[in-house]
């Protein structure tokens, strides 16, 4: 379900007293309906299923979870405990013992 | 409204042997016409048998003759496509270069083309008449003459408007044989452009499914593109237009033919933003997607360098580019090698393309 | 396409793996409810590239796959009348209903149309006022906002000859049937991304609390499912069992509340029956009374229906994760896309076709 694509609002306008959206997929334009996300601004993105936007898309959450993943395994590589780690790429036990 | 299928005594349907019997199904249904398996079903379990002993193997939309000393390709396709005009063209252009490019598909070099209409009561006239100024443009830049042709008139509401057949001869070079069968292992599959372009651009316009989108059709006659490639290889083994159920339907059936696997990199095959934008709004396979003006190719290894730049040259091979291997492994199957480094099976699109929530 | 691209980006797709592999100490089952979710999956690859260990039970989370059969049937029968515009999206067009599907009735002479919008079909309503036009309203709660909407429309705009034929599913009733079952093998899910967008996550700490599994909020790139399916893990490894938000940039905890709203005007709970799992308490949305005058099944006489499911398909095991698509004797064999026995091998969400279309490979590599 939720064949759900994000898309960014290019102009808003009230059609048959309902909000609707002019959204830009990239290089696509479709009408939506924005009833649901009332106070979503020009410029911001939008998550769009079948024709509604269903939720607002945080920039700035985007960004930090991609970060996060950028992120990943340098802490542990820095400061992560080597051996644990080889032996379970290794598939093994560590060598130091039980409860590692 | 529909009759039922009038058995006859020459068309067994109790013996029909294959994984999807149509007797489950005694209609024709919109997948039938869809290019994909639906179809390929229909004329091997019902039109071959009941030709009987007065067809050819192959019945496939393009035939080469053996007629006194030369080879001729002789090809028939029908147009029905709706919208009748859509951005980049028109029923009309198709109707010729449909034709034109299955010719070119054998090889041959296109010559006569006939063109027949079947004609909804009710019709404009001047709509009739862009269109076939179309044609008549379309065979100009194609090379072809128009030399014979039909019309009908159906009633209002039987039919659609608009329907086109054309039927065209060409004729084949000697010493070439370019046929489905010849894809062979280690062989190189090429493509001469930009995928799924005419499917969008007609979806965009469709009721129900409109989107704001400049792209417009591809539809173009790719004769001279494969003259370009046939000068820099003689021996092109398979040649290919991806049209209705895209690049996925074409190379299933060219991996079937031939008895070959075909592995593609996913990251190789060229597809516009646009189209995947569009398709990722509608729940598309960009691989599904009809494309009117582009050729796929299967050469030898040690010719596709040489065919590339042939193609990269000409204006209509311009994004040309290779995109896979075919290979000893899972014959008669297309697999694709994902992004992440994962595979997965590319398939022989069912029926008709349909829009998807989920 | 921003906000896609990047999430699909190969190199931090094997950072995740690596994770993945890093953590993973132990065997663990989880599932992904969301159809969408084990497309992605499947296309991508992500199954075959995950830690020897780890299993991905594919759930139910395919409306047109679990929308009942008894729902279909009363479709094509309104489908099949004069006079009626039957409006569907193109998911619905070829699941088989007892004896047909509705491409066939639309071979047979119905005017059946697809439709990307149910407000599309609104539309076509406005545009035929001498037609019926029936719009088959299924899907999980994410799709449930644009029916409501479009049923909120047809009555403030006095569209008379609209009606809507409902049958909405709900995820966190079928998260707890599934845990229910005595068969389970369910450890953690990747909670369905797109639903929680408009329902928040309000629904999921009992559930994990009841059933000690983890539950992640999972989006459907191909990151966003490796870090589902990481995060799940080291949940699994440390022993908890709570929520957390992987989906942050498209799910916030309180959900989409003016949706919401309009969901308590427009439907109302019902039980509902899921085709291949059975009678799920109060895990389907029904129209409310306000919207009666706008229900297809009360406008359109469609009584006499008689239900009946191919015997040898499986695609309820299917669907609670009890077997793999291939595990099933007809798979590929009596039951394909082409001629497909349940709803899993139509949708293309259903773990049937999507094993069909891209795992095709191995299976025949491995026969």
């Amino acid at each position: 379900m939720c064949l759900a694509v994000p898309g960014r609002v290019v102009s808003i306008a009230n059609v048959d007293e309902t909000l609707m959206a002019e959204v830009d997929f990239g290089t696509v334009r479709k009408q939506v309906c924005v009833e649901y996300v009332p106070d979503v601004k020009i410029g911001e993105y939008v998550v769009v299923h079948v024709g509604f936007a269903i939720q607002r898309l945080d920039e700035q959450s985007a960004q930090q979870t991609l970060t996060n993943f950028e992120q990943l395994g340098i802490l542990e590589e820095e400061f992560g405990d080597g051996f644990s780690r080889a032996a379970r790429h290794a598939g093994v036990d560590d060598p130091r013992g039980a409860g590692r | 409204m529909t009759e039922a299928i009038e058995h006859t005594n020459d068309l067994d349907f109790e013996g029909w042997v294959c994984p999807v019997p149509l007797r489950d199904t005694p209609f024709i249904v919109m997948g039938h016409g869809g290019g994909g398996a639906m179809s390929a079903e229909l004329i091997e379990h019902l039109f071959l048998p009941a030709y009987g002993a007065a067809a050819t193997a192959d019945l496939g939309d393009s035939a080469v003759l053996s007629v006194g000393g030369s080879t001729l390709a002789f090809s028939t396709d029908s147009f029905v496509v709706k919208p009748m005009f859509f951005p980049g063209g028109s029923i009309g252009d198709l109707a010729v270069n449909g034709t034109v490019n299955d010719l070119a598909m054998s090889g041959a070099v296109p010559l006569f083309m006939s063109t027949a209409y079947i004609l909804q009561e009710g019709t404009g006239l001047e709509e009739l008449g862009r269109i076939a100024q179309q044609v008549g443009a379309a065979a100009l830049v194609a090379g072809v003459k128009l030399v014979t042709g039909d019309t009908k008139v159906v009633d209002r509401g039987s039919g659609d408007g608009v329907y086109i057949n054309t039927a065209g001869i060409g004729v084949i070079p000697h010493g070439v044989d370019i046929n489905p069968r010849r894809a062979g292992v280690g062989d190189a599959v090429l493509v001469s452009g930009d995928l799924g372009v005419h499917g969008v651009a007609v979806m965009s316009c469709r009721e129900g499914l409109e989107f704001g989108t400049t792209i417009e059709s591809d539809t173009a006659a790719l004769h001279g593109l494969v003259a370009a490639m046939l000068a820099a290889c003689g021996d092109l083994h398979v040649l290919r237009d991806p049209t209705r159920g895209g690049l996925a339907a074409s190379l299933n059936e060219i991996a079937r033919a031939s008895k070959v696997g075909i592995e593609l990199v996913e990251q190789d095959i060229p597809v516009p933003q646009m189209v995947r934008d569009a398709c990722g709004l509608l729940g598309l396979d960009p691989l599904q997607v009809a494309n009117e003006g582009k050729l796929v190719a299967i050469v030898p290894a040690d010719q596709a360098d040489l065919v590339l730049q042939a193609m990269q040259a000409h204006p209509l091979g311009r994004a040309a580019c290779r995109i896979g291997t075919c290979v000893p492994d899972h014959r008669g199957m297309v697999v694709a090698k994902t992004a992440m480094g994962g595979t997965r099976v590319v398939d022989l699109p069912i029926g008709e393309q349909l829009p998807r929530i989920c | 396409m921003k906000y896609l691209d990047e999430f699909s980006n190969p190199d931090l797709a094997h950072k995740l793996l690596d994770q993945i592999h890093a953590v993973t100490t132990q065997s663990w089952a989880m599932m992904e409810v969301c159809g969408g979710q084990t497309h992605s999956i499947i296309r991508h690859g992500i199954d075959q590239l995950l830690p020897e260990g780890l299993e991905m039970i594919h759930g139910p989370g395919c409306p047109v796959c679990v929308t009942p059969l008894e729902i279909i049937d009363k479709a094509l029968a309104i489908a099949a009348l004069d006079n009626v515009i039957f409006c569907s999206f193109g998911d619905m067009l070829r699941v088989p209903g007892s004896s047909q599907d509705l491409f066939m009735i639309k071979s047979g002479g119905g005017d059946v149309r697809v439709v990307y919008s149910p407000l599309d079909a609104l539309n076509i309503a406005r545009q035929n006022p001498d037609k019926e036009v029936v719009f088959f309203g299924i899907g999980f709660e994410t799709t449930a906002p644009a029916n409501a909407m479009t049923v909120y429309q047809a009555k403030r705009l006095g569209v008379k000859n609209f009606s809507m034929l409902v049958s909405h599913v709900l995820v966190p009733p079928a998260m707890a049937a599934i845990m229910e079952s005595p068969t389970c093998r369910v450890q953690g899910f990747l909670a369905a991304g797109h639903v929680c967008s408009v329902m928040g996550t309000a629904q999921y700490p009992p559930l994990a609390e009841r059933y000690k599994v983890p539950i992640v909020v999972t989006g459907f790139e191909p990151l966003d499912i490796l870090e589902g399916i990481r995060r799940t893990v080291v949940q699994l490894e440390e022993g908890r069992h709570e929520l957390e938000n992987a989906y942050p940039r498209a799910v916030l905890a309180e959900g989409n509340v003016p949706a919401m709203a309009m969901l308590q005007d427009v439907f109302e709970v019902t039980d509902r029956t899921w085709r291949g799992i059975g009678m799920i308490p109060a895990s389907g949305w029904k129209l409310s009374g306000r919207y009666g005058d706008f229900d297809a099944e009360r406008r359109f006489d469609v009584m006499d229906i008689h239900t009946q499911e191919s015997s040898i398909c499986r695609s309820g095991e299917v669907l609670q994760g009890l077997i793999k698509p291939h595990e099933c004797a007809a798979f590929g064999k009596e039951c394909t896309p082409r001629k497909p026995l349940g709803a899993t091998m139509v949708s293309s969400e259903g773990a049937c076709a999507a094993y069909y279309a891209y795992r095709r490979l191995e299976l025949v590599e491995t026969t």
